[in-house]
Formats: C-alpha cells, structure tokens, sequence
C-alpha cells in the first residue's frame, strides 16, 4: 500500500503553524456529541488509506455542506464531548487536511484530544455558547482568549499542560520522542 | 499514605514512582495492540521514527473488515501481516477474531498497562490490566519505545448492589450506568466497577462493563482481580500470570455511585446517542428490520447462550435478519460443540466470522435506509453500521434475541417467562 501520511512532513508543517499564536478565521459550528463517526464516517473506511480523499467526506454526516463548503482557515466550533467515539486518528487528520488550525469545544472526548495535539491541530476548551455559524474570531493561544467579534463575545480559556504544548511545539509526537530519543 | 485507586497502583507499580490522580507520567506498556483500520498509520508512525524492531509486544488484527471486502483493504491487511513479521509483532489472521477479546483470551493479565489504537482497548480492565485508547500515532510511539506518556486520572467508584433480577446481564448494568453518567459523564477518568453484583459476575460480564467504559467518555474501566479472574486465566493456561489486584481501603475517588440493580429493567440506547438509555418497556413494539448478535460488547459464550436460550426452538419472521457474530474462533468452537450455533440457524439467524461485522458499517449486514436495527454492540451513532439514514438501538443479548423473534422491540423476560 502506498501510504498518504508522511508524519515528519506533517509535523513540520504544524511547526509551522504554531509560529503564529493569533489564530483568525470564521467559524462553523457544530452541536453537542459530534463523534469520530460525523467526522470520518465507517463507510469511507475504505479511503483510510488516502488522507486527502477521505477529508472530501469530512463532518459529512453532521453538516454535509462542510464537506463540501469548508475552507481552509476556517475554525470548527462543537458543543460537549467533541470527537467521542473511535480512537481513529482519521479523524483529526482530515482537519488538518481540510485546513482547520483549531477547534472550539465546551470539552473534547480523550482520545480525539489526544490525536489533535499528536497531529497538530490544536484544541481549545472553552464555553461555546452563543457562537453561530459563520461568525468572525480571533484567538490568542498566548493571552487564553477567543473573542467573537459577530456576537461581541470574549471568551477565556486555560492553556494546554505543559506536555502537550511541548509536543505541541515540537511539532507532534513523532517529532517531539526524535528531539528527546523517547520520553526522557 | 494515602490509599489508592486501582488505576494508581497499577500505574505507580509500572513506573516505580509513587503516582497519584492528576500526575503526568511516562509508564512502559506491556501489549500494544492495532488493527487494519488503525494499524497502517501506526506503522507510518513507526516506521517515521527510523525504527524496525517492536520495543515491546505489539499485537495486529485482521478484524474490523475481514475477510477484506475491497482491495483497499486487502492491501493493508497485507502491509500489517508483512510488518508485524518484519518487526517481530504478533499478527491474527481474519476469522480469528476480535482483538478486544483475543487480548483476553491470550494476553491480558493483572498490573499490565495495555494500550491500543482501538478506543475499546478499555476491555483488557475487565482483567484488572490498565487498557486504554488511543491513536495511530501514539500507538506508533508506544510500539517503538515500549512506553507511552499519561495523566493519571480520577476514579470514579461505581458499585453494583442488590439482586440481579432474570433476564437482566452486564449490558444492562452498563447501559444504565452510562445513562445515568451521560456520555461525557467520564471524560479522561477511570471507573472502577465493583460491589457483590460484579464480584459475583462472570469474566465474559465483566468484559462487557469494561469493554463500555470509554462510552461514557473513560480511560480505562477496572475491574479488581479475584479468583473469578484467577479461574479465567486458568482455563487458558494462563495461571502464572494472576496476581490479585484490587483498590486500596482508603482509596481517594472523585466521587462514588452505588446503583441497587434488583428492581432493574432491560435497558436499550435509543438513536442516535450511547447515553439515550431507557427501560426496555419504553421502547417495547418498535418495528425492527435487523437485530445483531456479537462485537466486543456482547459477542461471547455467555452472551450466545443468553440469545440461545430465549431462540431454540423458535423462527425469527420472514421480514428480520438475524447476524451473529462470535467474538473468536474459540467461541465459535464452543458455541458449535454445545449446539448454539444448530439454534441460531433453525432460527433462520446468519453466522458471521469471527471479527466486528456490521459494527463498523463497511460489510456484512449494512442497513438500508430507513431500516432500523437493534444490536448488542456499543455505539448506535447516526451511520455507525454504513447509512445515516437508518437507526440503531443497543441492548444486550437476551433482549436482542426477543425482539428478533417479535420483529419488534421485545421484552426478554417476557420471552424467559
């Protein structure tokens, strides 16, 4: 099989993106419980394979327009329990595939939260009421804010443990255990 | 010293250090585990950190589409059985089985920290060993280094009291308790199950507790280590690998449930959501194309014989399908010798092989639109068996078994009666 991830690749490429600590874009936003399944249907198991053609079906099954609509830059905002289900990391990379810098969440499933910091795509637990799709925000990862300048909402949150962020700056897991030949 | 939780001392056990709940840790792993649907990104992973050889036991399935529907996935079964061969990592070819219970039936044993890119790796603490979820990449990590990085979690205690009522098993015991913990009630926390009704709960139950934890959003779902696992392990030759395990008197947990289950009724999960739970009398009638016997949850023994004994005899209507599917090859061979399996097909059931069947929604029994299918398996996600247009209930194995014989949502005990 010719495999469609190259994780040092990705991984740079996220080093990249986490230059920047100011994160703007518009939103779409999704309920409460969006599992592994709304994001990466099993019927597409088949295009695990092919990262790039599994994102076509990304969120499918919760809002079919964002597959076909969404745009890279653009922030996804759920409600509680984001990414609950399956362990496949799938479903972290065609965020990142599609684009997507950060997710908003009132609380992430453990595991997708997990994946989302090993491939690079950062999440934020925060309060998400009010937020509507298409409304206009900036987040400051350094300061611990999202502010919503649609509904004129300014939202705090803590910043991630210290092993996250420093995986999170080594640009993923992969290349964080190279920088320090394991866990030591 | 303060007592401990289980998930404390067998995490402080495994790294040597005196670990409380809310402490980060880097803790070896003794099973690592991933299949065709997970496996191939963790071998990317692997294979980007420059490595060739496993840094532990590392454990690949063919089970969550197998035998291979598509070429795609042929492919990767392939890739897996060529790596774990190269590696030194243990492959199971497709019919063996379910990884969850060949985890159990070959590996899983008291103290381990077992991790899997499979979020049902929670299974392995039926056994009294740490299992937990995760992903591709950090699976790639721990099969390389032999060790992963966590936080250790809070406990929440859940016992079990009182008298289990007939036709009452684990599944409703867990359904209930994930209704009651709703399904991000967990999140990134341990349960710890216990009290008389799991002391006095058979190993295949106590898999299926365990085996439901992450549904309530969990990292690991523990179960102590007593002589019913002790006899378990015997029974596969394993023996030398109990040790008793169990929480300490004066264990710190966030908070503790006590659930009285003698009044208790059958519980099923509505659509589209693992925490709509509710009495089975709720849901009593509802017309059914499909019932589905079998997965991690509920695909065992104890399970068949549960189903075996509301279906002899009797024939599911024209209008239902009936999927079994053994959880391994050696329930399958159990289940045939004690004439299960005879039962099944005079109920006009189909065998599937031993594996996760329409659990993943690719192959082997995917619903049509607007079907509605009552099933023993663990999620009941909108498109979670291949259509988000059809709609899955979740229940245990006797109530699967009644209502495949009604067409319709049914009581077991009624069926029992």
């Amino acid at each position: 099989m010719s495999s469609s991830l190259n994780a040092a690749g990705s991984a740079r490429n996220n080093k990249e993106q986490n230059m920047s600590t100011i994160i703007q874009g518009t939103c779409w936003v999704f309920g409460d419980g969006i599992s592994t399944d709304h994001i990466t249907p099993g019927r597409y198991y088949h295009l695990r394979g092919d990262i790039p053609a599994l994102a076509e079906h990304t969120l499918e099954d919760a809002d079919p327009r964002f597959a076909a609509e969404a745009r890279p830059g653009e922030i996804v905002v759920g409600g509680a329990n984001f990414g609950q289900g399956s362990s496949r990391e799938h479903a972290a990379l065609v965020l990142k595939e599609r684009g997507i810098p950060v997710v908003l969440a009132q609380s992430f499933a453990r595991i997708f939260f997990r994946n989302m910091v090993n491939v690079g795509v950062t999440p934020i637990t925060c309060s998400t009421a009010g937020f509507r799709g298409g409304d206009d925000l900036t987040i400051d990862l350094e300061a611990g804010q999202v502010l919503n300048h649609t509904r004129d909402l300014n939202v705090p949150f803590n910043p991630l443990p210290p092993i996250m962020r420093e995986i999170l700056d080594a640009g993923g897991l992969v290349p964080y255990v190279q920088e320090n030949g394991g866990f030591a | 010293m303060m007592g401990k939780t289980m998930a404390e001392k067998i995490l402080s056990s495994k790294t040597g250090q005196d670990l409380q709940a809310g402490d980060f840790a880097v803790t070896p792993v003794d099973l690592v585990l991933a299949h065709e649907g997970t496996g191939p990104l963790a071998v990317d992973q692997f294979q980007a950190l420059g490595k060739t050889k496993t840094g532990t036991r590392g454990l690949f399935f063919s089970d969550h589409a197998a035998p291979a529907p598509r070429k795609e996935l042929a492919d990767v079964q392939r890739r897996l059985r060529t790596f774990a061969e190269e590696a030194g990592a243990q492959f199971y070819r497709p019919g063996t089985g379910i990884c969850h219970q060949l985890v159990a039936e070959e590996w899983a044993s008291p103290g381990q920290v077992v991790v899997g890119a499979d979020s049902h790796s929670c299974s392995a603490g039926a056994l009294g060993a740490f299992g937990t979820g995760m992903g591709s990449t950090d699976i790639g990590v721990a099969l390389a280094f032999g060790e992963t990085w966590l936080r250790v979690p809070e406990t929440i205690r859940v016992e079990f009291t009182g008298t289990m009522p007939p036709g009452l098993a684990a599944k409703d015991l867990i359904l209930h308790l994930i209704g009651i913990l709703g399904a991000d009630g967990a999140i990134y926390k341990a349960l710890e199950f216990g009290g008389p009704v799991v002391e006095a709960l058979d190993l295949e139950g106590r898999l299926t507790l365990a085996n439901m934890a992450v549904e309530a959003g969990a990292k690991a779902g523990l179960c102590a280590a007593d002589q019913v696992t002790r006899a378990y392990l015997a029974e596969q030759g394993r023996e030398d690998s109990f040790q008793p395990l169990a929480p300490d008197p004066g264990a710190v947990y966030e908070r503790a449930l006590e659930i009285d289950v003698s009044g208790l009724s059958p519980q099923v999960a509505l659509p589209h959501f693992v925490d709509n739970v509710h009495p089975v009398e709720e849901a009593a009638g509802t017309p059914l194309d499909q019932v589905f016997l079998g997965t991690c949850t509920n695909g065992r023994l104890s399970d068949l014989r549960a189903a075996a004994a509301v279906l002899k005899g009797k024939e599911i209507p024209p209008g239902m399908r009936l999927l079994i599917g053994p959880a391994s090859r050696r329930v399958y061979q159990s289940a045939l010798r004690e004439g299960l399996i005879e039962i099944f097909l005079e109920a006009g059931g189909v065998i599937l092989p031993p594996g996760c069947g329409p659990c993943v929604g690719v192959h082997q029994g995917v619903l049509a639109e607007g079907e509605r299918c009552l099933s023993t398996m663990n999620r009941n996600f909108r498109g979670r068996m291949g259509n988000p247009e059809a709609e899955i209930i979740l229940a245990s194995p006797a109530t699967a078994a009644a209502s495949a014989l009604a067409g319709r949502v049914a009581d077991p005990r009624e069926a029992l009666a």
